[in-house]
This record gives C-alpha cells, structure tokens and sequence, in this order.
C-alpha cells in the first residue's frame, strides 16, 4: 500500500456505489484498484517512470483543453461523443453505428473476454514488466466508453471517432474487437479523458488503423493501448501529441500469429514546460511478424520528450523483424529529450534493429533555403514538417495524412507567430 | 552593382583567424567578373559573407548592392533584394520535396519585395519551361531537395533556381567543381542565357576552364584575402599556363 492513493480509494468506493457504469466488469475493476493501490502513483524509482513521474494526482485532478481545433472535426466519421465521462446521445452515431457494428450494452462473452484480456496479464517470459498503475485506474474507474465488435469480413465504410469533452477528469475505457478479416479506423481526439484505457484484439486476417491527436490536450493525459495482433492481420497506430504539460502514452503490442504486422508511429510537438512520453512495448509471440516503431520529436523551450521502446521476441517467434527508430529536433537549449531502446530476445533467427538520434535543425540546410529567400520561421517550418512526415508516412490513409500534416503546420505557425 | 570595400572579416568562434583583409570589388550590371586564386585565398568566405552565412563577424569594411547595405540584412533578405549563390556543395533536404522548395522560395522573395505571389499552374509552366532547357527531368523536380542528385544535377538544379529567382547578381562558388565536360556546357548555357544588361556575375573558380565557357569581362586574382591583381581575360589564361606563383610573387 501506497500512501499516494489513499484520497482514490475513497473515490473508487463512492464511484462504485453512486455509479451504474460501475457494474460493469466490477470483478474487473475491483482487481484492477488493487493493483494500482499496491502499485501507487509512479515515482522516479519505478524504472519505466524515471524520466515521467507522477506528483500528486488526486481524484479531483481536472482536464483542460487549449484553443486547437478538432483535428478530426471535419472527417466524415461514426462519431462517439463523451462530454465529462458520458456519451453525449444527440451528438453521437451510435445507433447509426450499431447498425454495421456490434455494440452491446452489457457483458456479452465477447466482452468479458476481451475486457481484461491483455492489461491483468503479464507478459510472459519478459525479464521485466512496465508499471502500468494508469491503466488500472482506469479500468477501475471508467464511467463510458465505448466496446464495438466488427463482425467478420465486415469493412467498415468510415472511421470510428472518439471524441473527449468536458475538464472532469474523466476515465473512458475502449474495447474492441476486429473479428477476422474485417477493416476498421478508429480517431480518437480531444482533452476531456484524463485517461483512456483500450484493450484491443485484431483477429487474423483483419485490418486496424487507429489515430490519435492530442493537440488539444492543455493538461494532463494518460493513455494505454493493448492490442493483440492476428495471424496475417495488421494494426497500425498513429499518435500526434502536442503541448500537454504532461502526457504519458503506453502502447503495448502482442504479435499473436504469423506474418502479422504492428506499427507504432508518433509525432510530438512540445513547447513550454510540456512533457510527453511515448513508452512502447512489443511482444513477438508468433514466427515471421514485422513490427515498426517510428517517432520524432519537435521540442521547444523547456519542453521535454521521453521515448521508451521495447522489442521483446520470445523463443519460438523465429525471423521476426523489428524496427525502431526514434529522433528528436531541439529547437531550443532548454529542451530535453530522454531515449531508452530496449531488445530482449530469445528467438536466434530474428532482425532487430533501434537507433536515436538527438539534434538542433540542421544549419546548413537552414541557410540554404534562407538564400533562396525562405525567411527564417518559414525555412523551420519546412524542415520540421519534413522530419515529422517520416512518422506521417506510417498512418495507412493518405486523406488522414494531410490532417495531420496541416496540424503540425499550425503549431509552427503558432510558433512563428509567437 | 555590387560593391565591396575593404572588407574584412574573421571567424566568429576563433577571432584570430582573419580570412578577409581588405576586399575591393565592384561589379558592374552586365559584366561577368571571375576571381580565381589559390586554395585558402578566401574566394569561398567572400561568397558566404557576402550572402549572410553565420560563422563569420565582419570587422571593417562594407559591402552594398544597388547602393543597399546587404550586410545588416537576413539572408532571406539578401536574395529577395536580388543576390543569388549558386553553393559549390548543394545542400540536400530530404522531405522537402524540389518543387515545393522552388515556389516557396520563389513566392518568399516575390511577398518581400511587394509583388503578387505566383499562382501553381503558371509556376508549373515556368518551372517546367525552365527545366527543358537545362535537361532537368520532371522526375528530379519530384524528388527531395538534392537528394540522390548526382554532381551535376545539383550543379543544374543550382542554376535551374537562378533562372527562376531571377536574381540582379549572381555568386557562382566554384560551380565547375564535380562537372564533366558536358556538364559544363550545359551549366554555362544556363548561366549565359542569363546574362544581359541588368545583371552582374561574380564567378568564383580555380580553374581557367570554366571560363572558356562563360566568357568573363574582368578577371581578379585573390590571395591572402585580398584582391591582388586584376586584369583581362588573358590574366586567367596566364594562370592557367604559369599557375599562381608568377602573379603572387610579383605581387609580394
């Protein structure tokens, strides 16, 4: 026990007594607060914490949001509304939704299988497992959220957009299930979650792509995203962070069958005193999967970055090939970015592969376009945009691509403007 | 066009090292001045100070286009007040694609100086026009900056910009380095297509070469950092038949 969590049990408790959404997964719940009580908030002694520890978190912390715009405002989208912790109906297309897709209401077993199917367990094998208290808290205490089955076979015909509202705090939990052979997107934006939970199968055959902006998030924000990846089946995830004063994601990914793929990509933007943490986990269980970590980082001011990556390939997961790369820009002295690979590797007939890298803009190239006229704020611009667009270039849709490019001109503009 | 005089300069992090001791240069509009000299004469500096490169500190000196001080002006400002360097190592810019680069820069400097920016299709059809004539293929236009450009397509995309920017002086850096004989026909068709009255070139190189080519009106010798004789065009062949030991002695 953890002094740290005292003033959340009393939280938990009261929430469980007061709440309907409480019910579900209350076995669930129960075991997840233990784990984060036993586990309290993260400190600089937790190792997978050391660059991002958590002070003073209570259960009163509220969300704030900037003045960005919806980055995914104008995409044609299913679009699941949360306003402080609850679905906001009129603004929601659930029930145009409900009709291409399963969404229960209940536990069905499908649910309840895939609920904690990821987060309770640890990974097997591995030398080390990540503090994950966020993610317990969060499925202990998630009002809404959203669980969605695509049935086999089934392509969905646009993205699923989850959009937080509201300066709560709230919990909002994401389970769902792509049976095999079917196609899905997923966007999630916006500041009112203080934490988002998702646990996520991709069946074999099937096809995620999931983005993510964080552009408005002028707090704090703490993500985890589990996913287990099918034989064949391919998942892509996408994060654009800007700016949050701290904002943790942890993505952890399990290459379940054969021949699968998992790409974890991420651009940050950070300026003032932001603190964004990207800390990725992939476990190579099956022969023959590819995995691709790609992030970059733009840091300003004081801001800092943190990127923790690991590769984790168990025995039998022969020829696997895993990539990971992570850079940062430092446009000012003050700004700070903090790299931490990691391979850990059972199998002998595998390519892995990490590099970071850490640097000003590049001078000459600076000095080139200001000789052909490029003012000084424009010829950063261009060339943040260029370093940035490596990781752009993983997310799977190139409509979705310029969205995000246009979101990362916009910070630069704001810089400029500065 | 572009006067220099008595420039010096030094680097900014070792201010012992002085590379210019006493620039006097001027370049008339519609003449082609040539400077050759020795390695570490201070050719290259001069074409850096004179763009606004960092890494130097001007201690004396001035150095004015069309009568405006350039050395207190931005880079940025430089070329849009109308000089252009044509680099002797083209700097590669993987991600930003050459033909966004060439419009941007080309609508950066039309917006500093007070005129319209140029619209996509009309900048198409100038840029592909331009391209033609110096046998730039529309797939290089696609490409990232410079990157994967062989030396004389760099050298080419150098003078591909030139033509575009349209600039009153033009520095060119020892643009023969790396260049094939064919190459430099085709580099020098570039430049002297681009010569007439309104503009001055400054043609930076060591070798005589290049300036059967491009035919220059005066010649200069540097050493030392410092202009330390000038002539005629036969002053390059002299260097090019009795190297610089003649000249450099009977200057000393």
């Amino acid at each position: 026990m953890d002094a740290s969590t005292d003033t959340w049990r009393g939280a938990f408790e009261a929430f469980k007594a007061d709440d309907a959404a409480a019910a579900m997964g209350i076995n669930a719940r129960e075991a997840a607060f233990a784990r984060f009580e036993a586990h309290g908030l993260p400190t600089k002694r937790d190792e997978y914490w050391k660059y991002t520890p958590v002070r003073d978190l209570t259960p009163d912390t509220k969300t704030a949001a900037n003045s960005a715009a919806d980055a995914f405002g104008a995409v044609d989208a299913y679009r699941i509304v949360f306003v402080d912790g609850r679905i906001d109906h009129d603004r929601s297309d659930r029930d145009a939704l409900a009709k291409v897709a399963d969404l229960p209401e209940a536990e069905t077993p499908w649910l309840s299988a895939v609920y904690a199917g990821q987060q309770a367990k640890p990974i097997e094998g591995a030398q080390k497992q990540v503090e994950r208290p966020f993610a317990d808290l969060n499925m202990a205490m998630a009002t809404d959220g959203i669980a969605v089955r695509i049935p086999a076979g089934t392509a969905l015909d646009k993205p699923i957009h989850l959009r937080y509202e509201g300066n709560i705090g709230a919990h909002l939990r994401i389970v769902m299930l792509v049976e095999k052979g079917a196609t899905a997107t997923l966007l999630e934006s916006g500041a009112g979650a203080l934490t988002t939970g998702a646990e996520i199968v991709v069946e074999d055959g099937a096809t995620l792509n999931h983005l993510r902006a964080q552009t408005e998030v002028a707090d704090k924000q703490f993500t985890a995203l589990y996913a287990r990846i099918g034989a064949e089946a391919n998942f892509k995830t996408f994060t654009l962070a800007a700016d949050g004063a701290l904002i943790r994601n942890e993505t952890q990914l399990t290459m379940a069958g054969e021949n699968g793929n998992g790409h974890i990509a991420a651009g940050v933007m950070g300026r003032g005193k932001a603190l964004i943490d990207n800390t990725v986990y992939i476990s190579h269980e099956a022969a023959h999967c590819e995995s691709r970590q790609v992030v970059k980082n733009v840091m300003d001011d004081e801001s800092k970055a943190v990127f923790q990556g690991k590769i984790y390939v168990k025995k039998d997961a022969q020829k696997t090939d895993g990539y990971q790369i992570s850079q940062s820009v430092l446009l000012s002295e003050g700004a700070e970015f903090n790299a931490k690979p990691e391979l850990e590797i059972y199998a002998d007939d595998v390519m892995c592969s990490h590099g970071s890298t850490t640097g000003a803009l590049d001078e000459t190239a600076q000095f080139y376009l200001r000789s052909r006229g490029v003012p000084q704020k424009e010829a950063e611009a261009m060339l943040v945009a260029a370093f940035v667009d490596e990781a752009i270039l993983e997310i799977a849709d190139e409509g979705l691509q310029d969205i995000v490019r246009k979101a990362v001109d916009a910070w630069m503009a704001e810089r400029a403007a500065e | 066009m572009l006067k220099i005089e008595n420039l010096h300069c030094q680097l900014e992090d070792d201010p012992d090292t002085k590379i210019l001791k006493g620039v006097d240069l001027e370049v008339e509009a519609g003449k082609v001045h040539a400077i050759m000299g020795p390695n570490g004469s201070g050719k290259s500096t001069l074409s850096y100070v004179l763009s606004g490169r960092d890494g130097y500190e001007v201690t004396d000196g001035s150095a004015t286009l069309l009568g405006e001080d350039i050395l207190d002006m931005e880079p940025d400002e430089r070329a849009a007040a109308g000089l252009f360097l044509a680099f002797q190592y083209p700097v590669e810019i993987p991600g930003v694609g050459n033909m966004i680069f060439l419009r941007t820069a080309l609508n950066a400097q039309r917006k500093a100086r007070g005129e319209e920016e140029m619209g996509a299709p009309e900048f198409l059809k100038l840029v592909r026009e331009k391209a033609k004539e110096l046998d730039i293929s529309p797939d290089m236009m696609k490409r990232p900056v410079n990157v994967g450009f062989s030396g004389g397509e760099k050298k080419r995309n150098e003078i591909l910009q030139m033509s575009l920017l349209q600039p009153k002086l033009c520095i060119l850096d020892e643009t023969d380095s790396g260049l094939d004989v064919d190459a430099m026909k085709l580099v020098s068709k570039g430049v002297n297509a681009l010569r007439d009255e309104g503009r001055g070139f400054l043609v930076i190189t060591h070798y005589q070469r290049l300036l059967d080519h491009i035919k220059p009106d005066v010649v200069h010798i540097m050493a030392a950092g410092k202009i330390v004789q000038t002539g005629g065009p036969e002053l390059a062949l002299e260097v090019e038949k009795n190297g610089y030991a003649d000249i450099l002695g009977a200057a000393a």
